[in-house]
């Protein structure tokens, strides 16, 4: 059977599992559609957080980012989980015993004020957003990809989905679709990278693999095979990079406490009994995105090896047949520069721009070669290959000479991954909406069930806008992802922090703060990536902090800001006080 | 019952600071500041500090969320703000 045929059977399956989810679990009041009645299993909830977090993202491009940066990669690896163990030892049990619905929640009682509430509603509702239109597009790609659906088409069809079991079974649903979503993904994931480590290095564990010696009967080391590769290549070597030391450290700095601070993460503390509960959830929580998050460099270093060796100064007319397949969908093309037929591979773009496929009416226009031929300039250097990263785990299983169901799998997994990340971040939206805003502010007296009827109503708006911004994608759609992690690290996360261990914190202070942290961090990220990107380089940096780092400074202008404004105001009320004593005690 | 709440609250900032030492120590420091001297040291096919960056931080911070839970549970017990006794 082709892989079509394959990504359908395995697609229609995973997809009827979750719609029949949805049915059972059918929420009925406030309390389980915003945190499934707070009765869900620990292990359950880890489970369900890993799916929830494990977006399309950490799915589909995060190794092959990391294949084309190496060490430097590391910050994703190491700010994506370094998060957790701040969220279990700071926030979670903590949160869990406040036990109310959402985090504006715990801002706004904390600080005394509807304004640290609405601050708070409107952190959340940009940082949501923004990473939801990324996770509609890539269900949209998966689609277009695996199953030649139209991407309009694909984004429909994703929306339908999640706007059923969202909208319906609100957090209860979401729960159980999530654990589902996370044993499809973390099997789709790992297959292939058992397979692939077996082939190059003897080792089924990919873990270990990555630090064997190639099979080849050389005895060389795999990692330093590629970083001889790197070299005589020219580039920098794998296991070294090329960022300066403080921006590695400042971007992982951002991205552990932007983690720690997303609202879709935050609230699935919410949703087990107990202080203990949220404590080893965590734990679980991070277990089961290890798993995911220590292969990723594997395949990393897999990927990378396997296509240096099988292109690097080879004549284009012996390239597999995977070459050709990935080259009709312009994620990979050759520019043959100086017209020797072999492929020159070389540090720097290869051409101006994304590929975009000459064509006559449909027929795809091809070289002597027979390659596939490009309307782009190319680039001044010697580098002839344009290769789009997300290419390294879609074409994976092909590369490596796979069967065609495991590259059905990859698209159920990488369709897991974004759907169970999109429905989390749909709740925190239609939660903000109905809990925060309506229910908070507008109309406290509001009964229960029309409380309900609001939050699905704005659970339906929500996927309908996330699905327009996944066909229209802004074009920033990738930059947005540095302003949500670096939003959610200047804002919530130092106000909930000193929420809990600084009992003489203010409003006055929590809000100047909040208010100061995003906007210093809002206009260095639009000053550097949107308004005068063509600047963005190290030397015009502060510090040297690149735009994704600099939610860390953001955090410190928070802090400072915070403290500063909250030493000239009097101190909180005796019965807020009393709150943060009592949040701190399990019982 | 006359519960120390105070001392309960010092020792677990206590064990907060100790574990996130930790944990500053192998991501910051083995991951990142140390990188490029840990990088002299070969572990099987892997430089160290090349190694921590891309794996042992992580496992590490999966030890620390689990010592933390062990050390909280007994904590929990020894002030009586244990959830079972509810």
């Amino acid at each position: 059977m082709d892989v079509q045929v394959w990504t359908y059977i395995l697609v229609g399956i995973t997809f009827s599992i979750y719609i029949g989810i949805a049915i059972w679990s059918k929420a009925g009041s406030t309390s389980e559609f915003y945190v499934a009645e707070g009765a869900v299993k620990p292990l359950t909830n880890g489970m369900a957080t890993a799916a929830d977090w494990m977006s399309a993202a950490s799915f589909l491009s995060m190794a092959g980012i990391i294949s084309f940066m190496g060490y430097d990669g590391s910050v994703y690896l190491m700010g994506w989980t370094g998060g957790y163990v701040l969220l279990a030892l700071l926030l979670a049990p903590y949160l869990r015993k406040f036990g109310k619905f959402t985090v504006p929640d715990f801002i706004g009682d904390r600080y005394y004020s509807q304004i640290a509430r609405t601050v708070a509603v409107i952190c959340a509702l940009i940082v949501s957003f923004t990473y939801v239109a990324g996770q509609m597009r890539g269900v949209g790609l998966v689609f277009s990809k695996f199953l030649e659906v139209d991407i309009f088409w694909g984004v429909i069809i994703g929306m339908a989905i999640v706007f059923f079991y969202a909208v319906l079974g609100g957090m209860k649903g979401i729960t159980y679709t999530q654990v589902a979503q996370y044993c499809v993904l973390i099997f789709a994931f790992m297959v292939p990278a058992f397979f692939i480590s077996m082939q190059l290095t003897g080792s089924p564990i990919p873990q270990i693999g990555f630090g064997s010696t190639l099979n080849d009967g050389s005895g060389m080391y795999l990692l330093d095979k590629l970083d001889q590769l790197h070299t005589e290549l020219g580039f920098a070597e794998y296991t070294s990079g090329t960022k300066s030391m403080q921006d590695v450290f400042f971007i992982t700095v951002a991205l552990m406490v932007g983690t720690a601070g997303l609202p879709h993460v935050i609230v699935r503390f919410f949703t087990v009994p107990k202080v203990k509960d949220a404590r080893i959830s965590v734990g679980y929580a991070l277990i089961f995105i290890s798993i995911l998050y220590t292969t990723a460099p594997a395949i990393a270093v897999f990927s990378r090896v396997n296509l240096i060796d099988t292109v690097s100064e080879q004549p284009y007319e012996e390239m597999p047949t995977w070459f050709n397949t990935w080259e009709e969908t312009a994620l990979l093309n050759w520019v043959d520069k100086n017209e020797d037929g072999i492929i020159n591979y070389a540090p720097g773009a290869a051409i101006v721009g994304a590929p975009v496929i000459q064509r006559d009416g449909f027929e795809i226009q091809r070289g002597q070669h027979n390659q596939v031929l490009i309307t782009n300039e190319p680039t001044a250097g010697p580098n002839e290959l344009y290769v789009d990263r997300d290419i390294m785990v879609l074409a994976n299983p092909e590369i490596a000479g796979l069967p065609n169901w495991v590259a059905a799998l990859v698209a159920a997994g990488g369709l897991a991954a974004a759907l169970s990340t999109a429905a989390g971040l749909l709740l925190v939206i239609s939660t903000a909406v109905s809990h925060d805003l309506i229910k908070k502010q507008i109309n406290p007296n509001i009964s229960d069930k029309a409380e309900l009827r609001y939050a699905r109503i704005a659970a339906a708006v929500a996927v309908v806008v996330a699905g327009y911004f996944g066909i229209n994608p802004p074009g920033f759609v990738a930059q947005v992802v540095a302003i949500a992690f670096g939003l959610a690290a200047a804002s919530f996360f130092p106000a909930i922090i000193l929420g809990i261990f600084y009992k003489k914190m203010n409003r006055e202070g929590a809000v100047a703060g909040m208010v100061a942290g995003l906007l210093f961090t809002l206009s260095y990220i639009i000053f550097f990536k949107i308004a005068y990107p063509e600047l963005n380089t190290p030397e015009n940096w502060w510090f040297g902090i690149s735009p994704e780092g600099i939610g860390t400074l953001g955090m410190l202008v928070n802090l400072v800001v915070s403290l500063a404004i909250g030493m000239i105001y009097p101190e909180p009320p005796e019965e807020v006080q009393e709150m943060v004593e009592n949040i701190r005690y399990p019982k | 019952m006359d519960r120390d709440l105070q001392g309960y609250w010092k020792e677990n900032l206590k064990y907060l600071g100790i574990l996130l030492s930790i944990w500053f120590i192998v991501s910051y420091g083995f991951g990142i500041l140390l990188a490029p001297t840990l990088n002299e040291i070969q572990m099987g096919g892997f430089k160290l500090g090349f190694w921590f960056a891309q794996q042992g931080s992580i496992y590490t911070f999966v030890v620390l969320i689990f010592v933390y839970v062990y050390l909280m549970n007994k904590l929990d017990k020894k002030y009586g703000v244990n959830e079972e006794d509810a």
